[in-house]
């Protein structure tokens, strides 16, 4: 099991952002309200935010240490990222955005393993098309699946669901739980509803204002929670 | 039809080798100068974005001037050329496709700018995710991405440096063979008392020239532009 320890500082404009805590997953989710520094906190954790101060690692690799100038960049950390937008490459197909992680790693073709991710993500029919001509759900699933083909240490989605109407949300979803339940990639799951995060995670980090405010399982997301984002 | 003398075919030919040569050299450079100005911030930034539009407003006896004295064979970087190196710029073809090319450097440089401010830096952050490193973020996602910017930049360089006539004039003379551009050659016809009918001739093919570049180029920015909107 892969454990997540995070010991992170950073100010971000008003928000002093202080996260400690230690998560073997193998899904943690992040909550919390807008502004308490989520995103802030998952880009350092990727490298594409430099943390003031502190320690992070995966297992025994450390990626970052300020004491120990250790700060791995990010191209070089091996983490998913499947952001809010998707942020697919506007000027490739489908199919090489998917591939664009092997590409990167100079990694031989692995047709099994691409065959295998565009079928759990039921991509297959758009390998061929430009991302502007996907709709919001059909982007978010090739977001997963190229993140996917990097074969990542662990994955982070930054509220995958966030920029998606109801029906879609609910289109996504099926593919998220498939995906916890069929890879055995750890992931961290940034959203600010709670139900979404009872479904999908199994640890539970609640930050407030920059600071963890609570730890645990998904009982601690009360009834409150549910209806204080949703 | 068009009966053009083998002088006229050789200011041609000359003009278009000038051009592409001033193009090909100026456009790494007006790329990596304008990926400084759009990205970095440093001291004399002010200075240098200064520096790169001032041919544009500065008449242009001055520029080739001012390159004479310091390209010439006795100017400070003339001298350090020919003898390091064994270049020498003035009144040779080199030296036109050097005033040429900085003539018409702001106007490459522009465009290219302005796309690579266009550009959505999260989309760079999503490739460093992917493993991309720095060199390869930029030929891989930056670089694609600021293509119509890239191709508008290059045309507007090519057509000005097809066309640029006074610092050329200036700097490297008008010499029928190694200096005498299109225009260089049409000012001259027209100074001479039957030239009417041969400046005509070259004026037919600056126009057909400069048109060609220019459809040339809306139908590669075109295509460029709709690939990226994902089509």
């Amino acid at each position: 099991m892969t454990v997540l320890s995070v010991d992170l500082c950073k100010p971000v404009g008003e928000l002093d952002l202080r996260v400690t805590f230690e998560s073997d997953g193998p899904v943690t989710g992040l909550f919390g309200p807008s502004g308490s520094g989520k995103t802030t906190l998952v880009n350092m954790i990727a490298g594409l935010v430099r943390p003031q101060s502190g320690r992070l690692a995966l297992d025994e690799q450390v990626l970052f240490d300020a004491a120990r100038q250790i700060d791995v960049p990010a191209h070089r950390r091996r983490i998913g990222y499947v952001f809010q937008e998707g942020r697919l490459f506007p000027h490739m197909t489908v199919r090489k955005n998917l591939d664009y992680g092997r590409w990167m790693a100079g990694l031989p073709h692995d047709h099994a393993e691409f065959a295998r991710i565009v079928a759990m993500l039921d991509i297959a029919p758009l390998l061929s098309r430009r991302p502007g001509k996907l709709s919001g759900g059909e982007r978010q699933r090739v977001a997963i699946g190229r993140a996917l083909m990097l074969r990542p240490r662990l994955l982070l989605l930054d509220e995958p669901l966030a920029s998606l109407d109801p029906a879609r949300k609910s289109e996504i979803m099926p593919y998220l739980l498939r995906l916890r339940d069929e890879t055995r990639i750890p992931m961290v799951y940034v959203s600010h509803y709670a139900r979404e995060l009872k479904r999908i995670a199994n640890v539970i980090v609640r930050l407030d204002a920059g600071r963890v405010s609570a730890i645990g399982g998904p009982d601690i997301l009360s009834k409150t929670d549910e209806v204080a984002f949703a | 039809m068009l009966e053009l003398t083998p002088e006229e075919w050789t200011a041609i030919r000359l003009s278009l080798r000038i051009a592409l040569v001033a193009t090909a050299v100026a456009l790494p450079l007006g790329i990596g100068v304008a990926w400084l100005l759009a990205r970095k911030t440093f001291p004399g930034k002010a200075l240098l974005d200064g520096l790169i539009v001032l041919p544009l407003v500065l008449p242009p006896v001055v520029t080739g001037y001012l390159l004479l004295i310091s390209f010439g064979r006795r100017g400070p970087v003339g001298s350090f050329l020919y003898e390091t190196f064994g270049i020498v710029f003035s009144f040779r073809w080199t030296g036109a496709a050097l005033a040429c090319g900085i003539m018409a450097f702001p106007l490459l440089v522009r465009p290219i700018r302005i796309s690579f401010e266009a550009i959505d830096r999260k989309l760079e952050d999503a490739a460093a995710t992917l493993g991309a490193s720095t060199f390869w973020r930029f030929t891989t996602v930056t670089l694609p991405l600021a293509m119509p910017g890239i191709i508008a930049g290059t045309l507007l360089c090519f057509a000005k440096a097809l066309g640029e006539f006074g610092a050329t004039i200036t700097f490297v003379s008008n010499i029928p063979g190694e200096t005498q551009t299109i225009s260089a050659a049409i000012y001259t016809y027209t100074q001479t008392p039957s030239g009417d009918a041969a400046a005509l001739r070259l004026v037919i093919v600056a126009i057909v020239i400069a048109m060609a570049a220019l459809l040339a180029s809306e139908f590669f920015a075109r295509r460029a532009a709709r690939r990226l909107h994902g089509e």
